[in-house]
């Protein structure tokens, strides 16, 4: 493996991936079987140049950096590991996370956090369709906008965008909660603006402080499900 | 004589009446459970030719006749190897009680084959009590965990379901116990409906990169299935073998379900007989007979089916609504610690039909305790009698097979061939690609 090891301050190691050097299936074995046993507490990737499946499947807590643009289901299926990447992401990034953060200074493609069941999703730039569709208690907050049909039969957790929102927003929503700040082109099926609680400006300034996004709380909406499709309906009119 | 008058009408027979009143006075349409009632071309409709003066048959009780079944050899690094060609389906838990779902863990086990997940995640009980397990990846993702991921023996992408094909899944209230909801990150008591798209990837070129995002977080470890729903079964087929699949499963209309639709189970797909010889044509077409395993699901019954079915080229076969037969459905009574039989018929009655004509489990109410969440009803399945009933209607069909693969000369089941069959009927011959029996037409194929 031609990784390179450099000792930190704390005592901990940095290593280096170099994606034109190593394959991603070298890489991820690595960081699926040698990093627990390891003092690594640091990996940087550099020249990922869009290589898809990169730090998939990770269950150890470890900051990783990708120094540049990934491909598809970067950080897919994320347990406990910190994970910036330094560049865009293709779709499905984090898709399935289960705990952790991972981080997106540009933009995002499709399915961004997709059936995340938790940790956190953070997209500094713009996410495009689809985006937290089916999300199951992630937290995804997004300084820019966001695509049509985002939060698309969301279950739980929490969408943030600081930005405007697409057509469909929420479509199907079942207990997960959005916050918009911009406009929204459109709600989907059995979805509805409603006004924030105390508890709602609560943890959306949390959230905000988490991704390190300075707006106040009041600018945003909340949107949620109606919960007028949760039950077999012969008046909702092919809805359900 | 009478001068009443009864024409009955084709076109608008008692049924079709009923239908349209039912839908007049209530503006629903019919959800229920198991497969298509409706008269379809099967393996019914398929002979064998076994051996005789130019074909030399071996000895039915005696001679060896090999059963071994390899999947998941193109990538894997640890394909699947069972004692039998027949596994079987996946089923949620949900649909299925814990106790059924560890019961067909326990028979797959003793038999030598594998069971599957389902819709909803995989429980402690099943991945307990199965040796190989198949672990379903589905649009819905409910309960999807990397960890299972790890855990399982192999992973199916489910695409299709032959009873639903484009149709998400769908669990109504009365199903979701807090255990299910929990599992699946929703509110107890509400109707869920699942997704009928993957939620992180569309067309088939995606599904190359999601496969490959599979086989990197196993570590090319285990065998990557992907199930589809027969409809345009040839295109279907080539663009999972294209995507990197290792298996491919093909579910026929035929195929069982919990819950859905009637004029989906009805209306949709195509039946089994057509789809594993289109199945078998697009594997022959790209040179992967062989190299890529077809599992063939939708009605199988019998060992004849399973016979028939590997003839025309499927490596095994898997079952849900026979296996669900096996456990009791349908069924006057249920069996309780001491063997005795129980009956059941009047709760069939409060679900307004009798043994024979159930196909209510998407009521949650199943009267012998299969596919039901109810705290009282599921009891009714004790895990260790639903397991040994499971491994006998499989142990038979596995007997039944050898002794038609032995009848045909052949010492490993595996060596069935479409040659061995003719076809009853003009449609089932063209459908199967199987001669007309008595000629060497194949219609749409070759002329006399
Ligand atoms: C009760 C029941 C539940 C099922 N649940 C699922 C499921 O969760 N996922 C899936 O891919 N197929 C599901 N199926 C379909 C089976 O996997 C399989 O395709 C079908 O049962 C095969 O046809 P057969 O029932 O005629 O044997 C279910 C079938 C039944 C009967
Ligand atoms: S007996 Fe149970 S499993 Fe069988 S059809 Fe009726 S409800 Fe379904």
């Amino acid at each position: 493996m031609d990784n390179l090891a450099r000792k930190n301050s704390d005592g901990k190691e940095t290593l280096l991936f170099d994606l034109s050097q190593t394959t991603v299936r070298d890489m991820n074995q690595f960081l699926h079987h040698n990093l627990d046993k390891s003092n690594v507490s640091n990996i940087r990737i550099i020249h990922p140049d869009g290589a898809h499946s990169i730090a998939v499947g990770l269950e150890v807590p470890v900051n990783i950096e990708i120094e540049g643009h990934a491909g598809y289901f970067c950080a897919g299926m994320n347990k406990q590991a910190n994970v910036t990447i330094k560049g865009n992401v293709g779709w499905s990034v984090a898709e399935n996370i289960m705990s952790g953060m991972v981080r997106v200074k540009g933009y995002a493609s499709e399915c961004a956090g997709a059936s995340g069941h938790g940790g956190t999703l953070i997209i500094e730039r713009d996410a495009s369709l689809r985006c937290g569709i089916s999300m199951k208690g992630v937290d995804i907050i997004v300084g820019g906008s966001v695509g049509n049909f985002s939060a698309f039969m969301a279950q739980a957790g929490h969408l943030v965008v600081c930005g405007d929102a697409g057509d469909g927003l929420g479509d199907s929503i079942y207990e997960a909660i959005i916050y918009v700040r911009g406009k929204i082109k459109s709600l989907g099926a059995d979805a509805r603006i409603e006004p924030l609680t105390d508890e709602d400006h609560k943890v959306l300034a949390k959230l905000l402080a988490l991704a390190g996004f300075k707006h106040d709380t009041k600018e945003f909406k909340r949107v949620a499900s109606a919960r007028q499709l949760y039950h077999w309906n012969a008046d909702a009119n092919q809805e359900y | 004589m009478s001068n009443l008058s009864k024409e009955p009408s084709f076109l608008f027979g008692e049924d079709t009446i009923q239908y349209i009143q039912h839908a007049a006075a209530t503006g629903l349409y019919d959800i229920r459970g198991l497969g298509a009632k409706r008269y379809l071309p099967s393996f019914d409709d398929l002979l064998f030719l076994a051996g005789s003066a130019s074909r030399y048959p071996l000895e039915g009780y005696r001679e060896k006749c090999t059963t071994t079944t390899v999947l998941g050899t193109r990538f894997a690094k640890k394909p699947i190897e069972l004692k039998i060609p027949i596994t079987i389906a996946g089923m949620s838990f949900g649909s299925l009680s814990a106790n059924v779902k560890e019961a067909l863990g326990l028979a797959a086990t003793e038999l030598g084959t594998s069971t599957t997940t389902g819709d909803g995640g995989m429980t402690s009980e099943e991945r307990l009590s199965s040796k190989t397990l198949v672990y379903q990846c589905l649009p819905s993702r409910y309960g999807f965990n990397p960890d299972d991921v790890r855990r399982a023996d192999a992973i199916e992408l489910v695409i299709g379901q032959g009873a639903k094909p484009g149709g998400g899944g769908m669990l109504l209230g009365q199903k979701i116990t807090a255990r299910v909801a929990q599992m699946r990150t929703l509110p107890a008591g509400i109707d869920q409906r699942s997704a009928c798209r993957h939620p992180d990837w569309t067309g088939p070129d995606d599904l190359t990169i999601k496969i490959q995002e599979l086989r990197e977080i196993t570590d090319w470890q285990v065998p990557i299935y992907i199930k589809i729903g027969a409809t345009r079964v040839f295109n279907d087929v080539k663009l999972a073998v294209h995507a990197g699949a290792d298996v491919v499963v093909v579910d026929g209309m035929q195929g069982g379900t919990a819950a859905t639709q009637k004029v989906f189970i009805e209306h949709v797909g195509v039946p089994t007989l057509v789809a594993v010889q289109q199945a078998v044509s697009a594997l022959e077409e790209m040179n992967m007979k062989d190299k890529v395993q077809l599992i063939v699901s939708g009605g199988i019954r019998s060992g004849a089916d399973v016979a028939k079915a590997l003839a025309m080229g499927a490596d095994a076969v898997s079952i849900g609504q026979g296996v669900l037969f096996a456990l009791g459905c349908n069924s006057p009574t249920w069996i309780d610690h001491d063997g005795q039989h129980i009956d059941a018929t009047e709760d069939y009655t409060k679900l307004e039909t009798m043994p024979g004509f159930c196909h209510h489990c998407h009521t949650g109410k199943c009267p012998v305790g299969v596919t039901t969440q109810d705290e009282i009803l599921e009891k009714r399945l004790i895990p260790e009698v639903g397991a040994r009933r499971v491994k006998n209607y499989f142990k038979t069909l596995n007997m039944e097979l050898t002794t038609i693969a032995r009848a045909c000369g052949k010492s490993n089941v595996h060596h069935l061939e479409r040659e061995d069959l003719v076809a009853l009927t003009v449609e089932s011959a063209a459908m199967a690609h199987v001669p007309l029996a008595g000629t060497n037409w194949i219609p749409g194929l070759k002329e006399i």
